[in-house]
């Protein structure tokens, strides 16, 4: 099967600076894989190198079937992003931006309401402009939005940050329900691999290149990706 | 995409020697111009010497916006077109758009000096010297984009995107101002006393000056499209340095990476 | 695109309605101007009514910066810039979408300058007809250049100088042609026909709008 993600000694130059160096990752189709790294190692980079908004300086891309290079408007519909800030607009309500967002994906808005209250925005909340939400419940609508859309590839930038305990439970829920659905998980976090006991691999990136690939002992069912997919940088092994 | 070796020429053997030519040629065309203008052709009736402007400030004007505009124009389609998206038009459009800059800025010179003595005035706002300041500011935004530090993809787009939204308007522009002028009682007494009759020798100099200031142009261009390859090979070494640095961030005494493995 | 260009607008609306930020900042600075313009043109009514049409115009070309920046400043809470590109949405729709927006929001504008150009200046409307139809050609033509320009000047740190000095040479011809097309209506000046001045405004506006169309998604690119 064709992987989700499939990036190639991918370089990635903003201005003046490298963001990623040369990064090889291989992704397939329903798996969960964690970055992780210190500050500044590139995860947020990755993730919007796959969501298509940093172009590729160097290097090949393919992201579910669109070639990064030419075809990266194509994936917007199908890829969804939680990122560090929320895109959310501070005058509209906590239903009218999931469903703007929902209608700005092509997708349909029956699943609206279920997925508002199952992250505890229904009732007054739901009609409260967003602006006047405190932080933890502008980071539940913002991944309301992601959830409603329903997009093929997931792309979350720490997801936890800002997610009560109750929300992180929520939120590892909706993630084992897409995943069985055949929906591919692309992480970045600081947290231990404890906090996700869904990840099959986690990915370690340091200065904008991989540098280690561990395998953490996913559910069987779940075909693991054969090794030859999976390159390690030479010459710079982290040895945990 | 671009060499990362300094060393590379930015272009072969050839091209120096054809672009070595058109600086000679150019020199010589100016020369025979300035000659023809200035000693063997005849005063005008009316204007007296000051006609001999006409060998210099039409050439230029025409250089201004149809030679440095069009091409920075169509540079810029070309490379917005995914399919003859390249480097090189995006270089083209900035050499274009520069050199673009000093002919506009001439124009408006050489058409000041021409229009004192004969209105009296140093700036009147006749149809072409409107024009041409409205030129002027249309493409002094293209540089100012220019100057704001992005990737270079990101760069070329915005700048492409000016260069187009700019070239759009320059016939607006010219129509609306022409349109103005004719309205206007007072700007055909002077435009026609910028407008000598022209014949004999003064028709063969100012094709000569036509000649000139083309061959000029492109010897401009390619000069400074050649310092536009050297600043782009200057850049590339210089993110070769970056990208070293970035990658020793990955070897050497690491602190715990992002606690994972606490 | 359509489709994609109404829920752009509807939404850029409703966040109108809601925040009122045109309508409690852009349109009091063009009042302003207007008023302004009274000091600097001294109180005889005379030369205002004459500079009307002109003065009307300058305003609306100053408040249609201030309206496209505030179009795409409600696009960029905490530096999400990304939040349109990542919708999904057809960028021809976006930038239609937009543009139709700023232009409704011009044109109530507008109104709200006619009324004043008429109490202020003591103008008097001749052809109402001529009017309407140069300031909605007008108003489109600047709402889709402005859009345009403000797409590429979003999210740069030097928004706010760098789409003055952009936007302002390229809405020349539509000051140009809007000052003219006002004179024949409110009968002032050397007159001729308003007419071929309108028709500049259309074609003005039928040209932005092509542009921006085809150019909008390769221009969201940049990043």
């Amino acid at each position: 099967m064709a992987p989700a993600v499939h990036l190639s000694t991918a370089v990635c130059v903003t201005g003046r600076f490298p963001a990623l160096a040369g990064v090889d990752l291989a992704v397939a189709q329903g798996e969960v894989v964690v970055l992780e790294g210190p500050n500044g190692a590139g995860k947020t980079s990755v993730l919007r190198v796959c969501a298509g908004l940093l172009p590729l300086t160097g290097g090949e891309g393919t992201v579910l079937g669109c070639d990064l290079r030419h075809d990266a408007p194509a994936l917007r519909r199908r890829v969804g992003m939680l990122g560090h800030a929320a895109a959310l607009y501070d005058d509209l309500t906590v239903v009218e931006n999931v469903r703007f967002a929902v209608r700005a994906a092509g997708g349909s808005l029956s699943n609206v309401d279920a997925v508002l209250d199952r992250l505890e925005l229904g009732g007054r909340v739901r009609r409260t402009p967003v602006g006047r939400l405190s932080a933890g419940q502008r980071r539940r609508v913002a991944l309301a939005v992601l959830v409603a859309r329903r997009p093929e590839l997931w792309l979350l930038d720490e997801p936890h940050a800002g997610l009560d305990a109750d929300a992180r439970v929520v939120l590892g829920e909706i993630v084992a329900e897409v995943v069985a659905q055949g929906a591919t998980v692309l992480l970045a976090s600081h947290e231990p691999e404890e906090s996700w006991p869904l990840a099959d691999r986690v990915v370690s990136l340091v200065g904008g290149r991989v540098v280690e690939v561990r395998h953490v002992g996913a559910t069987a069912r779940r075909p693991v990706p054969p090794p030859d997919t999976l390159r390690a940088v030479s010459g710079s092994v982290h040895v945990a | 995409m671009s060499s990362t070796d300094p060393a590379v020429a930015p272009w072969s053997a050839r091209a120096t020697w054809i672009v070595r030519g058109l600086g000679i040629a150019a020199a010589l065309a100016l020369a025979g111009t300035i000659w023809l203008g200035l000693w063997v052709t005849p005063p005008d009736q009316v204007q007296h010497n000051l006609v001999r402007l006409v060998y210099i400030h039409p050439p230029i004007a025409w250089v201004a916006l149809y030679l440095a505009f069009g091409v920075a124009a169509g540079s810029s389609v070309l490379w917005l077109w995914p399919r003859t998206r390249s480097r090189f038009w995006d270089r083209l459009a900035v050499s274009a758009v520069e050199v673009g800059i000093v002919f506009t800025a001439l124009t408006l010179v050489t058409g000041s000096i021409w229009g004192r003595p004969t209105w009296g005035v140093w700036w009147a706002w006749d149809a072409r010297l409107t024009s041409t300041a409205l030129l002027l500011l249309l493409l002094l935004g293209y540089m100012a984009v220019r100057r704001v530090p992005a990737d270079p993809d990101s760069r070329a787009r915005r700048s492409a995107v000016v260069a187009l939204v700019a070239a759009v308007d320059v016939p607006i522009v010219h129509f609306s101002v022409d349109w103005w002028h004719t309205l206007h009682q007072g700007a055909t007494v002077l435009n026609a006393n910028l407008s000598p009759t022209i014949h004999g020798s003064m028709a063969w100099t100012l094709l000569l000056g036509f000649v000139a200031f083309t061959l000029l142009f492109a010897w401009m261009l390619a000069i400074r499209y050649r310092v536009e390859v050297l600043s782009e090979q200057l850049q590339d070494s210089a993110l070769e340095v970056a990208l070293r640095e970035r990658w020793a961030e990955g070897k050497g005494p690491l602190t715990d990476p992002g606690g994972a493995l606490a | 695109m359509w489709r994609d260009s109404v829920l752009v607008a509807g939404k850029d609306l409703r966040i109108e309605l809601r925040s009122r930020v045109v309508l409690h900042q852009v349109v009091p600075v063009a009042v302003l101007v207007l008023v302004l313009f009274a000091f600097a043109l001294g109180p005889d009514r005379a030369p205002m009514a004459h500079a009307a049409p002109g003065l009307f115009w300058m305003a609306v070309l100053f408040a249609s910066v201030l309206a496209v920046q505030r179009s795409f400043a409600l696009e960029a809470p905490e530096g999400a810039r990304d939040g349109l590109r990542l919708s999904g949405l057809d960028p021809a729709g976006v930038f239609l979408g937009k543009t139709a927006a700023v232009a409704l929001e011009m044109v109530l504008l507008e109104v709200v300058l006619t009324a004043g150009i008429v109490v202020l200046y003591g103008s008097h409307i001749r052809s109402y007809g001529s009017i309407v139809v140069a300031g909605l050609a007008g108003t489109a033509g600047l709402a889709a250049a402005g859009t345009l320009y403000g797409a590429l000047a979003a999210g740069l740190r030097v928004r706010e100088t760098l789409l003055p000095f952009l936007f302002l040479p390229v809405a020349a011809p539509v000051l140009l042609a809007g000052t003219r097309a006002w004179q024949a209506a409110l009968g002032i000046g050397v007159g001729s026909a308003g007419d071929p001045w309108v028709r500049l405004l259309l074609v003005f506006a039928a040209v932005y709008l092509a542009l921006g169309v085809v150019i909008f998604g390769p221009l969201q690119e940049a990043s």
